[in-house]
């Protein structure tokens, strides 16, 4: 049967067997299988630009805005200080006083020393620092200039809240009493505000019931099993049973307290809510949980605290000049909408920043702060600096003693070793290393290096080793391969005409491996610069406020440095964690350049 | 040994050459591990003729040949046996340095392998790392003359700095000869050195081995009967990795001994 099949196809099919229907739909299946390829090799493409992107333009857009930095330049009344004495003058009280002139309305204690926050805590010390340096511009009164607060900078970059601005439009009446201040009008032009009050109350009030709801059921829940467990405890279980019952039937006690008091809570808060929600069309006080509204007009700035259709009432933050008017017709409302409780620049520090920039006082600029200190708590004196420079000398001990150590190790075993069980021990072992978690080189280089050795902890030289010992691997098998790549007609070439066997090897073979051996270091000392874990182990997590000096003095690097960023809860520490991150992938940047640069030297050599 | 003293050899030398070996094979035997490649092979190099091996893909001929310059030392597994005698010295005894001998015997090879570097560096490295020059004038004239005697002078006399690879084929295989020339070998292996060229520039190749045999003793493998006809003086034919005969060219060539060198001539077994 199946031979006569045969046959017929010998003889028959001969001419047809690339034709026919059959041949053609393999074809088509050969064809379908090659475009399902392609397109998920596209799309796999597409994911992990998609992702680079999305990462890239995230730390991008974060990070930015740290490279610029507010700067103040109030007048400084630096003529007080004594000449002869400058390094050891009260800069601080230079600092206060010019602050404080530039709001002589400000008296209160509370409100002087928020005041006095308005300017960075390092501004003394960058003003000493400017002084000493050019002791020649002393009395001129603009020529310093010390950094804004972390918090005015975040503000003045609009990440502290949205706000918006709309017109008045309409007369308003303005009646004094003491500190407070009323704006009446005639058509109720507040109200719009209020149905927006109204609005956000009411979702309050509905949110604050759904919760309500959920606590009710845990509730239900709880008590149900309070009373199925009190139950079983009651039909008198085993004495070991008890015991674990009667932990259960207490700890189940405890927990519906609590959700009973949430449920009161709760209760109170939606009733209120939903009480204010219904009011709010008549009239609303604004509280410091709600968004903040300000009025300006003329030089005066009003922090409205309760609002009627008609009228707004609130304390002056910034008072009219001279006597105030009766009635305005030019005046705008601000709403900021991030409630005050939930920030931590008042409305008050807002419209002294906003005062400051009308007088021509602030410029933004090069944040040379961050590009040229060390760490620091204030996020604004914070530098990436030493952590660069803690990267460099890391780095150059690492290329230093893994790239001869690697290379050296690579030739021997490509061109020398005998291949004996030895030498495929040594391979197999490199190879393994390769792959051993970085951490673990920490914890040699902690427990041979720092304890057994004595050497330094937090030193640029130790952490070199350490990352150093990890990149030899990745060096000695990049190295090999590059090596075992030259052609074998090249060796022979050279041993033909007498050269010794190391005399090919350094004269012929390396230089033509050059380019894969550069690869591999470079990779090697890629890996080795985003590192972090095998330096926390030998302390090169320090917190290191100078620049490091030299190979022995404590420093961090940048990755380290960028974790530690990370950690800190300013929120202008999360624009520096990206700054710095920025700043690691320009020097991954300028490493493969380098790598790029190098690899076309050596590959001209034919 | 008994075989190069046949009576048709010393007959069909021509006028006024004398019997004067510059290599001896002696019972050379070749394993590599387990496997043995050459069979006691016993053959004498003429000084400043050319020799060629000939035999089928297998047999041993380039084996025989890396022998003389001791090129089978960079395999690990290799081992040889017998004596080769160069100028009654056995190359394979211990007091022979391997850099030496392979100044003595230079090597060119099957594919054209310059250094990537320029023509006139590729010249100038062995003279070089041997010390034969003591100044730059010196190595200049080395490398000029060896050129020159390579037949490239011309083609390459001004681009001495450009890169060798950049060379044609031929050219390239030529640099190669410049190459192993310019250490002044007294012996000159050649592993078929036209295999990888076009039949001009074999024609050029082997107008210049003709014209290197007045100052060197010359050892050539070819898959080429007509090439070995063409340049050579004396032959050698292996099969299996056994020597099977050897004698002056034509004689082979017109009126072989054994059956199997008929048979390979005539293109039955190849």
């Amino acid at each position: 049967m199946t031979d006569q099949a045969m046959k017929s196809d010998a003889t028959t099919g001969l001419t047809t067997i690339h034709t026919s229907g059959a041949a053609r739909d393999r074809l088509k299946k050969r064809y379908r299988s090659e475009a399902i390829f392609k397109a998920l090799g596209l799309g796999a493409i597409l994911l992990a630009v998609g992702f680079l992107v999305l990462l890239l333009s995230s730390v991008v857009i974060k990070g930015v805005p740290a490279f610029t930095y507010n700067f103040v330049s109030i007048p400084f009344d630096t003529a007080t200080l004594d000449p002869d004495n400058l390094p050891k003058a009260d800069y601080d009280a230079v600092v206060r006083d010019a602050i404080r002139a530039q709001f002589p309305e400000v008296t209160s204690r509370n409100d002087r020393k928020l005041l006095g926050g308005l300017l960075s805590s390092g501004a003394p010390v960058i003003l000493r620092d400017q002084v000493l340096k050019n002791p020649g511009d002393l009395g001129k009164p603009e020529a310093f200039s010390v950094p804004i607060s972390d918090f005015a900078d975040l503000y003045l970059k609009g990440q502290i809240s949205p706000s918006s601005n709309e017109q008045g439009g309409v007369a308003a009446r303005v009646s004094t009493q003491g500190e407070t201040v009323t704006l009446s009008v005639t058509d109720p032009r507040f109200a719009s505000i209020l149905g927006f009050i109204e609005t956000r109350l009411k979702a309050e009030g509905a949110a604050a019931r759904a919760r309500l709801a959920g606590a009710i059921g845990s509730r239900e829940q709880t008590s149900a099993n309070l009373k199925a467990l009190t139950d079983r405890l009651a039909a008198g279980p085993s004495a070991e049973d008890r015991l674990w019952m009667e932990a259960d039937v207490e700890r189940l006690s405890t927990s519906l307290a609590a959700v009973e008091a949430q449920i009161t809570e709760l209760e109170t808060s939606a009733a209120t809510l939903e009480q204010r929600a219904a009011s709010a069309a008549d009239g609303e006080t604004l509280t410091v949980g709600d968004p903040s509204m300000l009025i300006y007009a003329d030089a005066a700035v009003i922090k409205v605290g309760a609002l009627t259709p008609t009228s707004a009432t609130g304390t002056f933050i910034h008072a009219f000049e001279g006597t105030p008017p009766s009635e305005i017709t030019q005046w705008r409302i601000r709403m900021i909408d991030v409630p005050e409780t939930s920030r931590k620049f008042s409305d008050t520090e807002m419209v002294w920043t906003d005062t400051l920039v009308e007088r021509g006082y602030v410029t933004s600029a090069l944040n040379w702060l961050f590009l040229t200190r060390g760490a620091s708590r204030e996020p604004e004196m914070a530098g990436i600096w030493g952590a660069v420079v803690g990267s460099v000398l890391t780095l150059s001990v690492t290329l230093a003693f893994a790239f001869p150590i690697g290379v050296a190790a690579a030739i021997y075993l490509e061109e020398f070793a005998p291949k004996n069980r030895w030498t495929m021990l040594i391979e197999v072992n490199i190879n393994n290393l390769a792959a051993v978690p970085s951490i673990v080189f920490g914890l040699l280089g902690l427990a041979v290096l720092l304890n057994f050795f004595g050497l330094d902890r937090s030193a640029p030289y130790v952490g070199g080793l350490v990352l150093g010992l990890m990149t030899l691997p990745t060096i000695i098998i990049a190295s090999r391969v590059a090596l075992r790549a030259v052609p074998p007609s090249i060796r022979e070439a050279a041993l033909g005409i007498g050269a010794s066997h190391i005399q090919t090897v350094f004269h012929h073979v390396l230089p033509l491996a050059m380019p894969g051996v550069l690869t591999g270091t470079i990779i090697g000392m890629a890996r080795a610069l985003g590192e972090t874990a095998p330096l926390l182990m030998i302390g090169m997590v320090a917190f290191v406020v100078d620049i490091p000096g030299g190979f022995a003095s404590p420093s961090t690097v940048l990755p380290v440095q960028i974790f530690m960023w990370a950690d800190f809860p300013e929120p202008a520490f999360e624009q520096r964690t990206s700054a710095g991150i920025l700043v690691l992938l320009a020097f991954l940047i300028a490493m493969n350049a380098l790598a790029v640069i190098l690899r076309k030297r050596f590959e001209r050599r034919w | 040994m008994s075989e190069t003293m046949t009576p048709q050899a010393a007959l069909a030398v021509p006028a006024g050459s004398i019997h004067n070996p510059k290599v001896r094979g002696i019972d050379v035997s070749v394993f590599y591990g387990e496997k043995q490649a050459l069979f006691d092979v016993n053959l004498d190099i003429e000084a400043n003729r050319v020799t060629s091996l000939i035999g089928p893909s297998g047999c041993g001929k380039s084996t025989f040949l890396r022998t003389l310059n001791r090129m089978n030392d960079t395999i690990p597994s290799c081992k040889v046996t017998g004596k080769i005698l160069l100028d009654e010295g056995d190359i394979y005894d211990r007091s022979i340095d391997v850099v030496e001998l392979r100044a003595r015997v230079g090597m060119v090879f099957q594919k054209p392998n310059p250094f990537p570097k320029s023509i006139y560096e590729n010249v100038a490295y062995g003279p070089k790392i041997h010390g034969m020059a003591r100044d730059k004038a010196e190595l200049d004239e080395i490398v000029t003359s060896s050129i020159r005697r390579a037949g490239l002078g011309e083609e390459v006399k001004d681009r001495l700095n450009e890169p060798g690879t950049g060379l044609s084929g031929g050219q390239q295989q030529r640099l190669c000869i410049a190459r192993a020339i310019a250490t002044k070998p007294e012996v000159l292996l050649m592993d078929e050195p036209c295999s990888a060229l076009d039949p001009i520039a074999t024609a050029i190749i082997e107008e210049l081995i003709d014209e290197l045999r007045e100052n060197f003793t010359i050892v050539i493998v070819t898959h080429s009967m007509q090439q070995a006809a063409r340049v050579s003086q004396k032959t050698a034919f292996f099969h299996l990795g056994k020597l099977i005969e050897e004698g002056q060219t034509e004689e082979i060539f017109t009126n072989p001994v054994n059956k199997k060198t008929q048979d390979y001539i005539t293109g039955r077994i190849g």
